[in-house]
């Protein structure tokens, strides 16, 4: 409620470039309010750096609302930090105690590659996307009217649920084996659940889990990490899913 | 799209790990009722064993598909592993695993590479010495049922459980076997996409009791032996 | 210097676009694979331009300064997006839409385009719709609609809270099928820093790769510009942190008119700021004024004794409580549009009243729909002399179906509980009207360079309409720009390809490596932050949600001065050639500190109060209106179209007469 002062340490993972080896360095910071969020903390580490001369920390970040999917960070062990439901953007100091240790450091994964810091390049879910995750309509507009066909709620509603996916990469960087099957069955699922997408479903699955394959993401062991530090509760019930879709597509595909 | 087939992506091949695994529970429940007989009569456990032992359809059809279940099981598994490792050069300097799933979830290799190292004994124990038995000493003529000892199974399950460090490995490795299983039950049944909101509570309870009855059963088993004879 | 030609087609308003259609220029199919196209922006206008004529057969080069094209700030929209398909029987027609967008922003936009607009509406959600947007939907699998903005009729469709995420990344699938056929080429994290005019035609860009630092050249026959709007200049905005004003303002720099800057939105129902950590703010979405009343202490010892924390609202009794949007607008109460509800918020505040410690917020206070809602409940449920307690209990219930994830989001930031205690507001910058100008086909005054979506001026006049937003980016990108470009562009089937090599763009380059080095080796002792936040400070003090004369004159002086301290003590750490967040911010303040200039400017010349441009010398004198907004429609019935001059302070206005034929002006009143 009523805003508090903390000290705190940052550890955190400096690398200039993808090439260069990096290292964690400590970072002590003073009276950091509970009011601010995590990335405002960041700001201000970065101002007194920048002040003082030295490169600040590059990390990624857009919308600070929690939608744009661009911020990231392993923070203590977690996938956008100890609190649930939320990106590290939304993510506040009152999370933490006076005198705590923060590790963060970039998500990792072979197919997320580190270009700087805490900054990764995470172009391989583009990738997949584009081996499938639409429709193959062209955007005339002369398609017939949206009301047309008429799609049960409870579909629209799981289709939804899916598609809320930010394609942040939390799925990947928590999972033990950087599986990124949470994100690409969020999409598969979304499209499988409409009519509009049912056409292509068959190729769409088979493409994009190849895709996500020649990426070099791991293979699901079904731990359920990544549900749980989704930023947007994306269920696992998508994976289900999707390994129902492709045991269909790779029994009736020729 | 014959290129993408089914063992060669990833969703296949936890779906072929998932159906090896379902076979793997069938098998390990009527292992389990067969060695519960042992307990609970002689006669009835080596009529059994003795049927499971030379019934040609047991053994020439069934133990090899269970061999190859086995191995697969367990090839496959490390093949993942191994992938799964490759994913991620680079490790976490701090991972906090136990905020979002379960022990076992996460070591399921562990507890899998124990299970087989308990097989290698396990197999010692009472395979090999089938194997001596009917192929390497009694020859194919045991088959027809007249030149062999129909009786000498529960004696020599006995035998095996006198020594105290034979049956602790046992115990333990039914531990292993138990983690395996609060994990596997459940994740078989998501890879090969069964997800329900009505059924997956009920799989999972199923799962949780599978996993805990069964090893549980077969340390009890083995302490019975020990401890009666 | 180009003249202002608006190119509005002959014939009645309803007749336009299609008459348009049928006379405007098309290229061959054959020849469109001989002609390229840049896109700047990924985000509703842009994807959905880069799409579509990628499909159309264009060869397409698509850039964004985020990391991937899904990233883009549209997807930060809530509420939703009009459409005039009256589903819902009420009425609603594409005259109707017109009508009210019109009239929604002041009477200051241009009656063709936003008939165009109305008209177009309806294929964006059969569009969307085809493309898997998963829309809320009703028990019967009809789509379902809310109404929004304090319009007549229900023609909003929505995806919960997430409409724009939903609609971009319908925009970003086609556009990801487009770059897996190879039409599109992306480049994400590429951010352009200046455009290249060739024979008095735009023929290209320069863009920094902002991983390596490379600056390249990049050739086309035509280039769109749909890299959203500028509320960033007020440094705390809603917009991303990212969002910039650099492409428009290069290509303003080059010769496009920018259009009047100073119409901006401020959204009244935003989270306040906390404290001088904060990097931006965030929407609460319009809908909850609905429910929710707003308010703050009548007495100035309870304001004081509630920031001290002695009191808590809730200990405030009802007549103690001064609903002042109830009280001063009894007709719409708590539903004013957005530009009079954020004035008075801002009245109360500057009196004294507001009811945090930075004294910038007021109250929304659920408490009588909790009541109100959870005594109908009761009532439905057979409960009878139910308790206090489950009234609340029943109340809350309704509240979180209706607004849950927004009440989820509020106790994330604030660690305040909305259910129990009212929630804190204030107005936040949220949108600018004012843009590139554009023509009818969204050609800027570069010919062969466009705007689409929020970078244009086009559309809202000088306020804009909730789920108006979406509308028209798509709107530009899906259907209009990929018939208007090709007006032009079948002039160019025989230009063939643009080499990068011409003298033009080795100029344009170099300028532009200039300016980084000039940035780099300042060397000065202030970080960029340092003076976006005092520019923000200057806008919002002084060009925010009242102006006057005075403080206008002040601001430009200021800005100018801001400006001048941060060409000479910038300290930019790191390098050019490498990943530099701080170089980026630099290069998009540095053009912030001469659009704020500008826009002052542009407010200092509007002598007339007009949506969201709140003039205080012109207001209502005596009566009913006293001291409303007053709009002068004899003298300021133009767009304001601004000539760069090479110094903000010099440009050159330009004034195109808006024509209304269809619409009568009137007044708005909502007492």
């Amino acid at each position: 409620m009523a805003e508090k002062f903390i000290d705190i340490t940052l550890k955190i993972w400096r690398q200039k470039d993808a090439k260069s080896a990096g290292k964690m360095v400590d970072y002590p910071m003073k009276k950091v309010s509970t009011d601010s969020s995590f990335l405002e903390m960041l700001d201000l580490l970065n101002e007194d750096l920048v002040n003082k001369g030295e490169e600040p920390v590059a990390f990624d970040h857009d919308c600070r609302e929690g939608i744009c999917g661009m911020c990231s960070l392993f923070i203590n062990g977690e996938a956008h930090g100890p609190d649930r439901g939320v990106t590290t953007c939304q993510l506040h100091m009152r999370m933490f105690k006076n005198g705590e240790t923060i590790t963060i450091e970039p998500f990792r994964a072979n197919a997320f590659p580190l270009i700087k810091d805490l900054v990764t390049d995470r172009g391989s879910f583009d990738r997949i996307i584009q081996k499938g995750g639409f429709v193959s309509v062209n955007t005339s507009g002369n398609t017939q009217d949206a009301n047309a066909l008429p799609i049960p709620k409870v579909d629209a509603d799981n289709a939804f649920d899916a598609a809320t996916c930010i394609g942040c990469g939390a799925c990947v960087a928590t999972c033990k084996n950087a599986s990124a099957m949470l994100f690409v069955s969020a999409k598969v699922s979304q499209l499988a659940l409409l009519p509009q997408g049912k056409v292509e479903a068959t190729e769409r699955v088979l493409n994009m889990v190849h895709q996500m394959d020649m990426e070099g993401f791991g293979n699901c062991t079904n731990t359920g990490a990544c549900e749980v530090e989704c930023p947007k509760g994306i269920s696992l019930d998508n994976i289900a899913r999707m390994n129902r879709e492709y045991l269909k597509a790779s029994i009736i595909a020729e | 799209m014959s290129e993408y087939g089914i063992t060669k992506s990833s969703v296949g091949r936890k779906i072929l790990m998932a159906l090896s695994g379902f076979f793997l529970l069938v098998f390990l429940l009527q292992h389990f009722a067969i060695n519960m007989l042992s307990v609970i009569s002689d006669d009835a456990f080596n009529t059994v064993s003795d049927f499971m032992g030379y019934n040609p359809l047991v053994q020439f059809a069934l133990q090899p598909v269970l061999i190859f279940g086995v191995i697969f099981h367990l090839a496959m598994g490390m093949y993942l592993e191994f992938q799964n490792t490759k994913a991620r050069n680079k490790k976490y300097a701090k991972n906090n695993g136990a905020a979002n799933s379960s022990w076992m979830s996460r070591n399921m290799i562990i507890t899998g590479v124990m299970v087989l190292l308990f097989l290698g004994l396990h197999f010692y124990d009472f395979w090999w010495h089938e194997i001596t038995e009917k192929y390497l000493e009694g020859g194919a003529e045991s088959f027809t049922g007249s030149g062999r000892d129909t009786t000498r199974y529960s004696h020599e399950l006995q035998e095996k459980f006198v020594d105290i460090w034979r049956v602790i490995i046992y115990c333990l490795s039914f531990v292993f076997l138990s983690l395996h299983l609060l994990h596997g039950f459940q994740s078989a049944f998501q890879s090969v996409g069964f997800r329900h909101s009505k059924y997956t509570p009920l799989i999972k309870k199923l799962g949780t009791a599978y996993a805990i009855i069964i090893p549980a059963g077969f340390i009890f088993i083995a302490l019975f032996h020990h401890f009666n004879h | 210097m180009a003249t202002l030609d608006s190119k509005i087609p002959e014939g009645p308003i309803k007749d336009k676009w299609t008459n348009h259609k049928n006379n405007i220029n098309l290229v061959n199919p054959a020849n469109k694979r001989l002609i390229d196209v840049i896109v700047v922006g990924t985000g509703l206008a842009g994807g959905a331009a880069a799409a579509s004529l990628a499909e159309m057969g264009y060869n397409v080069k698509s850039f964004c300064y985020q990391d991937s094209p899904r990233r883009a700030h549209s997807i930060a929209a809530q509420g939703g997006i009009n459409a005039a398909k009256n589903y819902q029987n009420d009425g609603d027609s594409t005259y109707r839409l017109f009508y009210d967008t019109v009239k929604g922003g002041d009477y200051r936009s241009r009656e063709a385009n936003v008939y165009r607009l109305a008209e177009v509406s309806a294929n964006i959600i059969d569009q969307c719709v085809a493309q898997g947007v998963p829309f809320a939907r009703d028990y019967g699998g009809l789509l379902d609609n809310r109404s929004f903005g304090g319009v007549l009729v229900s023609r909003t469709f929505y995806a919960k809270g997430q409409t724009g995420q939903q609609l971009l990344l319908g925009a970003y699938s086609a556009l990801s099928r487009q770059i897996g056929k190879g039409k599109v080429k992306m480049y994400g994290r590429h951010e352009m820093l200046d455009v290249v005019i060739v024979d008095g035609k735009a023929r290209g860009i320069i863009a920094r790769n902002m991983v390596t630092g490379e600056i390249q050249s990049h050739s086309a026959h035509a280039v769109v510009v749909a890299t959203g709007g500028y509320g960033n200049v007020f440094f705390l905005s809603t917009n991303a942190m990212g969002s910039n004003v650099t492409a428009a303002w290069k290509i303003h720099k080059k010769g496009a008119y920018f259009a009047n800057p100073c119409y901006t939105q401020i959204h009244p129902t935003c989270i306040p700021r906390s404290g001088d950590h904060q990097s931006k703010l965030t929407l609460m979405s319009e809908s909850l004024r609905n429910d929710g009343r707003i308010w703050v202490p009548k007495k100035m010892e309870d304001v004081l004794a509630i920031r001290e924390g002695k009191l808590k609202p809730t200990q405030i009794k009802d007549e103690d409580r001064d609903y002042y949007l109830e009280r001063r607008y009894p007709a719409f109460g708590n539903l004013v549009p957005r530009d009079v509800a954020s004035r008075a918020a801002k009245e109360r505040c500057d009196a004294g009243y507001g009811v945090n410690a930075t004294g910038e917020a007021v109250y929304l206070d659920f408490k009588s729909a909790i009541f109100r809602y959870g005594t109908e409940k009761a009532l439905v449920e057979g409960i009878e002399n139910p308790s206090a307690a489950k009234i609340q209990e029943l109340g809350k219930a309704v509240i979180e179906a209706k607004y849950g994830n927004l009440f989820q989001m509020y106790y994330k930031i604030t660690d305040d509980n909305p259910y129990e205690s009212p929630m804190m507001i204030y107005p936040a910058v949220h949108y600018t009207m004012g843009g590139i100008w554009v023509d009818y086909n969204l050609m800027t005054t570069i010919p062969g360079c466009y705007a689409a979506g929020e970078a244009n001026f086009s559309d809202h006049g000088a306020n804009r309409l909730g789920a108006s937003a979406l509308m028209q980016g798509l709107a530009d990108g899906y259907f209009v720009l990929p018939y208007t470009i090709g007006d032009y562009l079948a002039n160019e089937i025989r230009t063939g390809e643009i080499s990068t090599d011409l003298p033009e763009f080795k100029a344009a380059k170099k300028e532009v490596e200039d300016r980084i080095a000039k940035m780099m080796n300042i060397k000065g002792t202030k970080s960029v932050d340092y003076f976006h936040k005092r520019l923000g400070k200057v806008m919002w003090d002084k060009v925010g949600m009242a102006r006057n004369v005075q403080g206008l004159t002040e601001a430009m002086a200021e800005i100018r001065a801001i400006r001048d301290e941060f060409w000479s003590d910038l300290r930019i750490p790191g390098t050019a050639d490498s990943l530099n967040p701080e170089l980026e911010k630099a290069g998009r303040v540095a053009d912030f500190l001469e659009l704020g200039e500008l826009f002052a400017k542009d407010a200092l010349e509007r002598r007339e109060s007009c949506g969201g441009h709140f003039r205080e010398d012109s207001v209502e004198v005596g009566g009913e209106q006293e001291g409303e907004a007053l709009r002068d429609d004899v003298n300021f019935k133009h767009v304001s179209a601004w000539e760069w001059t090479g110094d903000p302070a010099t440009s050159i206005l330009h004034k195109e007469d808006l024509k209304f034929d269809n619409i009568e002006l009137k007044q708005r009143s909502y007492k």
